[in-house]
């Protein structure tokens, strides 16, 4: 018997189901681990998502698509596999896939952390036989703080800001980062704005209950009288006409790869934090210790390295799952 | 030397040289008096020699984060810098007391000397009671350079900001090798004290390079033209029977530069000489790869120095008769040096730069674009007028130097590079073809903007053929236009020529691979430069 679950040239594929995870050409049937742009993409005929996922799905690739909602641990059946999705901690709708054929269990977790970012579902330990995961973060260089002393270290650098006259520039992904800080900062320092493509997320998210903090920044809005205020924006508004508009200001970089100085330096950033949306090595162990899992395929990340170190440590055979999706973190964001 | 780690941070968060600045001065106001002396020396440069090797490290670290040594290495590449990767790496431990700056650099310096054991032991000890950024201070003392983003100039300003001096005096105090354990704050940069450091040369007086039309400099005869050679910069020093020859990267080279040490006992004291120190040999300069070969040999043999001798090609005195004679006008001051050199027997090691008269621009325009065939890289132009300033100053010296010679160049084997470019493959090598093969024949790091460095990581991340460890092979697609100083035979590179100098130009997206140049190019230009020669 074949493997459940293989790579062909539009994605990760069950050919017992005739169904695709998280693909990357236009197919028939995709599921569809969360709603990130190297994820979810255009063109599938039938999108199969978390419920949370939906308005992100409407928001960035329009309606005309049939799509289907399913809750975490509500379980169907395509063609004999039994699939159900388990949150996955990465961000709001995000989940692990789990697939289950004839005794064998296949987990595909997408992106995922383990720390709780206090927004999205925590992450449910499941149990599989084959395990899937990403290795972004998959270097013992990798260990993020606990997100609370960051979103503290976020606070104080922003009053710091304010009392010295200057706005304060967060540049994070617009879809789950954002909504992470917007949700620890302290509304009492200052007022809170958002760039075009964080406000209209949480618009969006705003259709199933999340509400956040801050003021779409629009056009009328005189962006050189902000003075003391925090701006929430996306890594790709960084060095353009509309963030200069801002001065004065201090500016910070949230990622995971702000734990490298050589990145935080690369960005010309004033300060850097390792706020990240994904595992980092301890979790990633952690992860692979308590799925039980037999054998492990990595994908996006430093999938050679992390591969041939978890053969060889945790004596599991490990394997490199090629795919396309984007191990960067923050620079992908359309 | 938390507040020195402070300063670090400080430093490190800002990309603003005035922030910098800002940051030392305040360092200097709050910090302990012993451990101001240590952390300018530190941010100057002038730290110890590495005390253990970076191999040993590596393997502590290993054994004590429990990583094998492999992974450590991946780590490593991408990282960048091995303190920070080890930082990183180590289990974090609870920071228990602050250590005073002196005391770590005593230790560091004891290290060089302690078995191998005992060094473990020691930096183990260390590694378990510093954490974050004061671990990584510390590793940075351990490893090679301490590079942190400021320069010794702004040291220098903050310096005299402190202390209410001039730049330039605060400069030339700071110059050289001193020894922190022997100075105080005082003894440093109190005004009775200068006199005692008849070894430290002045600042060099640096020339911006010419941009724009030379004839916009106004009349050629407010002018002094000199050859511009291609050497080491030097100065050299008699005073108190003594002599020095500094590099401009301030080293003492006396060791290195031996044939101008009989000059103590001919020239009178305080005298100080400023030129280019270049390999000579029957009546003309040799190539300057060869100096490099001289100056890398731990040994002078006699046969090295019988190939390859050094001299001094004088053009400029600083001092004369213990008088310091900066502010003399340019003119006044060859006028003088030229009687020197023609007073005392100084037996070929000193020669005078020779002043190039040309009728007009256009002749000395003619002159650059030809430098090459007279062994030199252009021309240095200065007013006759001029007063020898400290540092980068723009106005009264120009170099004007010929055009780089240039090659295309196809991308074949990509490395992520160090610091700022960490995790980012910056570090290239290229190749040109040899009878429909590619043979690599230079490697290029610098040229390119972040911009441009970004999109071609992303390439190479989508068109890697093959790797081998943190050195990837890709496609043979895009082309690079390099520039450089020479050109050589070499017996060392595959390709059998080496370059000097060289860097990337631009990023040719108009030139498809097949149309890059080939390995008989490369020899083409050696032989018309030898030519030249003959």
């Amino acid at each position: 018997m074949g493997r459940l679950l293989t790579v062909d040239e539009n994605g990760l594929y069950c050919k017992q189901g005739d169904f695709y995870i998280d693909p990357w050409k236009p197919v028939k049937t995709a599921l569809i681990s969360h709603g990130h742009s190297d994820h979810m993409r255009w063109g599938m005929q039938h999108y199969i998502c978390h419920h949370h996922t939906l308005p992100i799905l409407k928001l960035r690739l329009g309606t005309e698509n049939s799509s289907q909602g399913v809750a975490y641990g509500e379980v169907f059946e395509i063609n004999g596999v039994k699939i159900s999705f388990h949150p996955a901690g990465h961000i709001i709708g995000s989940a692990q896939i789990r697939l289950e054929f004839q005794d064998e269990v296949w987990l595909f977790t997408g992106d995922y952390k383990i720390a709780k970012d206090g927004v999205s579902t925590p992450y449910e330990l499941v149990k599989c036989d084959h395990f899937i995961t990403e290795s972004t973060f998959g270097l013992p260089i990798y260990h993020f703080p606990p997100p609370e002393l960051i979103y503290q270290d976020i606070n104080s650098w922003w009053r710091q800001n304010a009392d010295e006259g200057y706005n304060t520039v967060l540049l994070a992904y617009s879809l789950g980062k954002s909504q992470n800080i917007l949700a620890h900062i302290d509304p009492s320092i200052g007022e809170v704005y958002l760039h075009g493509a964080v406000a209209n997320t949480n618009n969006a998210l705003a259709e199933i209950g999340y509400h956040f903090p801050g003021k779409y920044i629009s056009p009328d809005i005189d962006r050189s009288a902000l003075r003391s205020a925090l701006i929430v924006a996306p890594p790709s508004a960084s060095d353009t006409p509309w963030l200069r508009k801002l001065k004065p200001y201090r500016i910070a970089m949230c990622s995971g790869w702000m734990q490298l100085r050589g990145a935080r330096r690369r960005k010309g950033v004033d300060r850097g934090f390792a706020l990240s949306d994904h595992c980092d090595w301890d979790q990633l162990n952690q992860a692979i210790r308590q799925t039980g899992a037999k054998h492990v395929y990595v994908t996006h990340g430093y999938e050679s390295i992390f591969s041939k170190w978890v053969t060889n440590h945790f004596g599991i055979p490990a394997s490199i799952l090629k795919t396309v999706y984007n191990d960067e973190e923050e620079e992908s964001e359309l | 030397m938390r507040k020195f780690v402070e300063l670090i941070e400080a430093i490190d968060s800002t990309t603003k040289t005035n922030q910098k600045v800002d940051a030392i001065l305040r360092y200097l106001q709050i910090a302990g008096e012993e451990d101001k002396v240590f952390a300018i020396a530190i941010l100057t440069g002038n730290k110890p020699r590495r005390p253990i090797k970076t191999t040993d490290l590596r393997v502590w670290a290993s054994e004590m984060s429990d990583t094998p040594l492999w992974l450590l290495e991946e780590c490593y590449y991408v990282v960048g810098d091995l303190a920070e990767t080890i930082t990183l790496t180590i289990p974090p431990s609870m920071p228990q007391k602050d250590f005073s700056l002196k005391g770590v650099f005593e230790d560091i310096i004891i290290l060089r000397t302690d078995q191998p054991a005992v060094q473990k032991l020691k930096v183990l000890s260390y590694w378990s009671a510093l954490s974050g950024s004061s671990l990584f201070v510390f590793n940075k003392f351990l490893t090679g350079n301490f590079r942190v983003g400021v320069s010794k100039k702004l040291v220098v300003k903050a310096i005299a900001k402190y202390l209410n001096y001039d730049e330039a005096v605060i400069e030339h105090r700071l110059m050289g090798k001193w020894n922190p354990f022997e100075e105080t704050m005082g003894t440093l940069f109190a005004e009775e004290h200068l006199e005692g450091k008849h070894f430290l040369p002045y600042p060099f007086y640096l020339a911006y390079a010419l941009e724009g039309n030379p004839r916009e400099l106004g009349d050629l005869t407010d002018w002094i033209l000199e050859a511009k050679l291609d050497g080491i910069r030097g100065q050299l020093i008699v005073r108190e029977d003594e002599i020095f020859v500094w590099s401009r990267g301030e080293d003492l080279m006396n060791e290195k530069f031996v044939e101008f040490l009989p000059l103590k006992d001919i020239l009178p004291n305080g005298t100080v000489l400023d030129g280019e120190i270049i390999p000579w040999k029957n009546d003309r300069p040799l190539d300057f790869q060869l100096m490099q070969t001289r100056i890398g040999r731990k040994n002078l043999s006699k046969k090295i120095l019988e190939d390859i001798p050094l001299v001094m090609i004088c053009y400029d005195v600083l001092e004369w008769q213990g008088n310091d004679i900066r502010d003399w006008p340019l003119a006044k001051r060859r006028q003088l040096l030229m009687e020197i050199l023609a007073t005392y027997p100084v037996n070929g090691v000193l020669l005078l730069s020779e002043e190039k008269i040309f009728n007009n621009w256009e002749e000395a325009e003619l002159y650059r674009n030809q430098a090459r065939q007279y062994f030199s890289e252009g021309l240095m132009i200065k007013n006759r007028n001029s007063p020898y300033e400290v540092g980068r100053k723009r106005g009264k010296w120009w170099k004007w130097k010929t055009d780089a010679m240039t090659i295309d160049g196809v991308l074949i084997y990509a490395q992520s590079g160090h610091g700022r470019r960490a995790n980012l493959f910056t570090d290239y090598t290229f190749a040109v073809w040899d009878n429909g093969a590619l043979v690599p024949f230079t490697k290029a790091y610098s040229g390119l903007t972040d911009k441009e460095l970004i999109t071609i990581d992303n390439w190479i991340k989508r068109n890697t053929i093959d790797k081998f460890g943190p050195v990837r092979s890709v496609k043979p697609e895009l082309v690079f236009e390099l520039a450089f100083e020479g050109i050589n035979l070499s017996s060392r590179h595959k390709s059998g020529v080496a370059l000097r100098f060289p860097r990337i130009v631009r990023w040719r997206r108009d030139k498809p691979a097949l149309e890059a140049n080939t390995k008989e190019d490369l020899l083409h230009l050696i032989n018309a430069k030898h030519e030249s020669t003959r």
